[in-house]
């Protein structure tokens, strides 16, 4: 490849440019096609009746009135499935020991959270089907239930599922190094904090929406999907469905938001496709917002116990966590709901160079909506948790919070490295990324004018946080343990007749920009402008086999599989190239559509006249050349389990200690990410994430009563951040690619969400300190900050 | 429950009349019943503003009224928005600015922007961030669409 990667002189130079999405216009013009917008003939729509209890099992169900309400095509309950789908159990052989119940789509004689699907109506329309669920009589038995995780665990607990000992899903230790020796030493400082993180969803704006139609002349399934991971739900289909996987296919046009929310197994989503596949007609169920937040999966929901033992220099001599979680009934299928368990324990004071850390994470069932991987899976946690005490222990041993940062952070140059958690880090840059941010957000000027507000009586507080994020996985994280969830991804990229190129590739299009930086890749690599790409996702019937987008890998892996592609398919283009002009390969470029000779740049050929002559005018080949035009690339990452980035964030809030109110005054972020493909997009991801934790530290939280039901299942009740009280957010980048690919590019979707709420929990906390007050529960609402003050109650 | 009515109305300069059910509403009548499915639905209880639309020259929920309700109204969606060169700069903005990610709340985003625009609103960013407070948006986090409506108000000033 002639030139480095990134030389904005070169034509068609992309990578690390910002170019607009080509999809923008498209949707500005309300022309997307997201699934609700489809219509098919015959197409009949679905409404679930859902569980009133947490708990409870199911004693009768009455349909009668309800079949003969004009406009109701079919009425199903868990035992009409039994023949139809097999049971589905959420667990990953590498995460031992984890353990959960089969679970159909419809609740078998016990219902076990409220929102659970119990009935499913199709009917001509929606408004109908609700009409028929509304006819629908179920004679419930209840059950106690038990909500709160610490309880599920006491020994007189009742058992959600019957056939294990207790309610406990997983737990997992680490230990490493000697921590109990640190405890007692004389010479550190213990600080100790318990953590409460709520349980908050995903909210994406359109709600999941599923939309199948069967043939039975072929018996073919086609999905219409709104998610992340069309292979993983094909596979899912097919196996549960017992169907030939070939036969499923999985067509994802535009999603509207996805962050994981619409990456998991639900069983209104599979009883769609079952009864698409009984009824032989095309079956439309999107969820409206009520069923959305008892049926999409919450996240957090995490209590931590944390402990840090730093010496009188501020070097963190020991730490500690132990975190409970409960995750709902079951463990959610296919990813499992013990992983933002594991990720805590993995990541729990990551940046720094840490010898004693000890680690116990216990995930619990309970009567609650189920829990599982929402944007930056275990992060937010993590982060809040390492650096709340780590800020809390350097105001007991009066230091500043950023010289305690220089003190204990991994250094640059120590890289390859490996934490204590046994995390393999390499090319990372925590040390610069706060000297950036403490420089970008003018740190000590901040210090000063925030004692002069102090001496006015204004409470404004900074805090920050050093992070790490997973990226870019490898089979370690899921296949490794028997999930048919692929960490590799393809790119096919074709040179068509009239020089244009067609990409297709396994990663997909959430909003996030995958199919503008698939764009940007190929047409750099092979020499193109960009209005001569077009890219297609989303579909499992075209597109090559892969993960699709999750884990902040699309970029990262697919990217990666996009250039090797674009390289290989214009590695060929210049043999052809070469035989017609009778020059030797190497001697020829490709620029803006044009075959030109590498000395001196003179223009050879048009892509379009080279396409006309292998497509139309085989002719004037030699004969034994039959050009392909094509190339596949597949790629994975090989040499860590997964590519790790870095960033350090900090807040500047001020709260109002008589309203409890906390108004957020400035954010910084400064992201490491590798190789950033498009500056643009990756400062709307961050911002975008910084946003989203904000709304967890401050805001969103899915309250339950005692009796699991929960209280605030609507966006009225449910906060999420609006545009008024949002701060505008200043971002920098310090770019370290990572040596395991060509590209070099890490994720970034997730740092926003991993970080922000422990940069704001400190800077809560900063501003609260000369009020000897302090809270480490999210989100920090009006009402606690005031109870640690002191005032009000609960 | 299963009362229809007629109604005649203009969506986006085209005289329509049809026979609708009286609990219809008008998001679903002009997204089913009409094919304008630019307008979206987020929540259908008045919060999230993905169905904002222009009806009689007021900003409207569509997701709040019923289709009957709409009898003898002059409608405008995001696709008669589009069509109309009032909104190209604004477009521009958006695109320019990555204002949109999923782009699902694009639509009624666009609207209300549209709106203070046209009312004559300032670049002033805490007035802009209020007067979209009505939009929620999981995206992109606002502060793109914050800029790209300043920028848009500041073309305006200029040309
Ligand atoms: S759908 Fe109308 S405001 Fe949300
Ligand atoms: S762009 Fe996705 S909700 Fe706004």
């Amino acid at each position: 490849m002639s030139g480095p990667l990134t030389n904005l002189d070169r034509p068609n130079s992309y990578i690390g440019r910002t170019v607009p999405r080509p999809d923008a216009k498209r949707l500005l013009q309300g022309r997307g096609q997201y699934v609700d917008d489809l219509q098919l003939p015959r197409m009949v729509h679905a409404a679930f009746v859902r569980s009133p209890h947490a708990h409870a099992r199911v004693k009768e169900i009455d349909t009668t009135a309800a079949t003969s309400l004009p406009g109701v095509v079919a009425i199903y309950t868990a035992k009409d499935f039994v023949d139809h789908v097999t049971p589905y159990v959420g667990v990953l052989t590498h995460l031992q020991g984890l353990r959960s119940a089969p679970q159909m789509p419809l609740a078998t004689d016990v219902v076990r959270w409220q929102g659970e699907p119990v009935v499913m109506v199709v009917a001509h329309n929606r408004a109908i089907a609700e009409d028929a669920c509304g006819l629908i009589e179920i004679d419930f038995e209840p059950l106690a239930e038990v909500c709160d995780a610490a309880a599920a665990l006491k020994d007189d607990a009742t058992i959600i599922h019957p056939e294990f000992d207790s309610n406990l899903a997983w737990e997992r230790l680490v230990d490493s190094g000697d921590v109990e020796a640190i405890w007692d030493r004389d010479d550190v400082t213990v600080i100790e904090r318990d953590f409460t993180f709520g349980r908050h969803t995903g909210v994406t704006l359109e709600s999941r929406a599923s939309l199948v139609e069967f043939n039975p002349a072929d018996e073919t399934l086609t999905y219409h999907y709104s998610g992340q991971a069309p292979h993983m739900m094909q596979a899912v289909l097919a196996k549960h469905l017992d169907l030939p996987e070939e036969n499923v296919r999985l067509v994802a046009r535009d999603v509207g938001g996805s962050f994981g929310i619409k990456i998991h197994t639900y069983g209104d989503d599979v009883a769609t496709a079952i009864a698409a596949r009984l009824l032989r007609r095309p079956v439309k169920f999107v969820a409206d917002r009520m069923e959305s937040f008892v049926s999409d999966i919450h996240a957090r929901d995490h209590t931590v116990h944390g402990r840090i033992a730093v010496d009188s220099s501020g070097v963190i001599a020991a730490m500690e966590i132990d975190d409970l979680t409960g995750i709902g009934p079951f463990s959610m299928y296919p990813r499992t709901s013990a992983i933002e368990c594991n990720q805590i324990l993995n990541l729990t004071g990551a940046p720094y160079q840490i010898e004693n850390y000890r680690a116990r994470g216990r995930v619990v069932f309970q009567n609650k909506n189920m829990m599982c991987q929402y944007r930056a899976v275990g992060h937010p946690v993590a982060m809040a948790v390492a650096d709340g005490l780590l800020e809390a222990a350097a105001h007991e041993i009066n230091m500043d919070v950023v010289a305690i940062r220089r003190k204990n952070l991994i250094a640059d140059t120590a890289y390859p490295a490996t934490s204590a958690a046994g995390m393999k880090f390499d090319d990372l840059s925590h040390q610069r990324a706060l000297e950036k941010l403490v420089s970008m957000m003018d740190y000590d000027g901040l210090r000063q004018s925030q004692e002069e507000a102090r001496e006015r009586g204004v409470y404004r507080g900074i805090g920050l946080v050093s992070m790490v994020e997973v990226t870019n996985p490898s089979p370690m994280f899921y296949g490794v343990g028997g999930a048919s969830i692929s960490a590799q991804d393809g790119a096919t990229v074709r040179l068509d007749a009239a020089g244009a190129l067609h990409v297709s590739s396994s990663i997909t299009e959430q909003g996030q920009g995958t199919n503008t930086i698939i764009a940007q890749i190929a047409a750099d690599r092979f020499g193109v402008d960009i209005d001569r790409v077009k890219v297609t996702t989303g579909d499992t019937a075209t597109t090559p086999y892969g993960g699709g987008t999750w884990a902040s890998r699309g970029a990262g892996i697919g990217g990666e599989a996009v250039l090797l592609a674009a390289q290989a398919l214009r590695q060929q283009v210049l043999e052809i190239a070469g035989t017609i002009l009778q020059a030797a390969p190497d001697s020829l470029d490709i620029n803006n559509g044009q075959i030109v000779d590498v000395e001196g740049a003179a223009t050879r050929m048009s892509l379009g006249e080279l396409g006309r002559i292998v497509y139309y005018r085989g002719n004037e080949l030699p004969n034994d050349m039959m050009p392909e035009m094509i190339a596949t690339r597949h790629y994975r990452v090989t040499d860590f389990p997964f590519v790790f980035t870095n960033g350090a964030m900090a807040a500047h809030v001020e709260v109002d200690p008589e309203t409890g109110f906390v108004k957020i005054l400035d954010f910084w972020a400064v992201e490491d990410c590798g190789r950033v493909i498009n500056p643009k997009l990756v400062d709307e991801q961050i911002r975008g994430g910084v946003i989203q934790g904000i709304g967890g530290a401050l805001y969103e939280e899915c309250l339950y009563s005692d009796d699991g039901q929960m209280l605030n299942a609507s966006m009225a009740d449910y906060l999420v951040p609006m545009a008024a009280e949002m701060p505008d957010i200043h971002i920098a980048h310090i770019e370290t690619p990572t040596k395991t690919s060509t590209l070099g590019a890490k994720g970034a979707g997730e740092a926003g969400t991993g970080g922000a709420p422990a940069a704001l929990m400190n800077a809560v906390n900063d501003a609260l300190r000369p009020l000897d007050a302090s809270i480490y529960q999210m989100p920090m609402t009006p009402q606690r900050i005031l109870r640690v003050l002191g005032i009000g109650k609960d | 429950m299963n009362q229809r009515h007629s109604i005649s109305m203009t969506v986006n300069g085209e005289a329509i009349t049809m026979d609708v059910p009286v609990r219809m509403n008008l998001v679903d009548f002009l997204r089913n019943e009409l094919g304008l499915t630019g307008s979206h639905v987020g929540c259908e209880h008045g919060v999230c503003g993905a169905c904002t639309l222009k009806i009689d020259g007021e900003m409207v929920r569509g997701c709040l009224m019923l289709a009957v309700q709409a009898d003898g109204c002059t409608i405008t969606t995001i696709e008669g928005f589009a069509d109309d060169p009032r909104s190209d700069r604004l477009q521009a903005a958006f695109e320019r600015n990555n204002a949109l990610q999923c782009g699902y709340c694009t639509p009624g985003m666009l609207a209300s922007a549209l709106d203070y625009i046209e009312a004559g609103g300032s670049t002033d960013r805490t007035a802009i961030r209020q007067h979209i407070s009505g939009n929620y948006c999981r995206c992109t986090g606002y502060q793109s669409i914050v800029d790209a409506i300043a920028q848009t108000i500041e073309e305006g000033q200029k040309s």
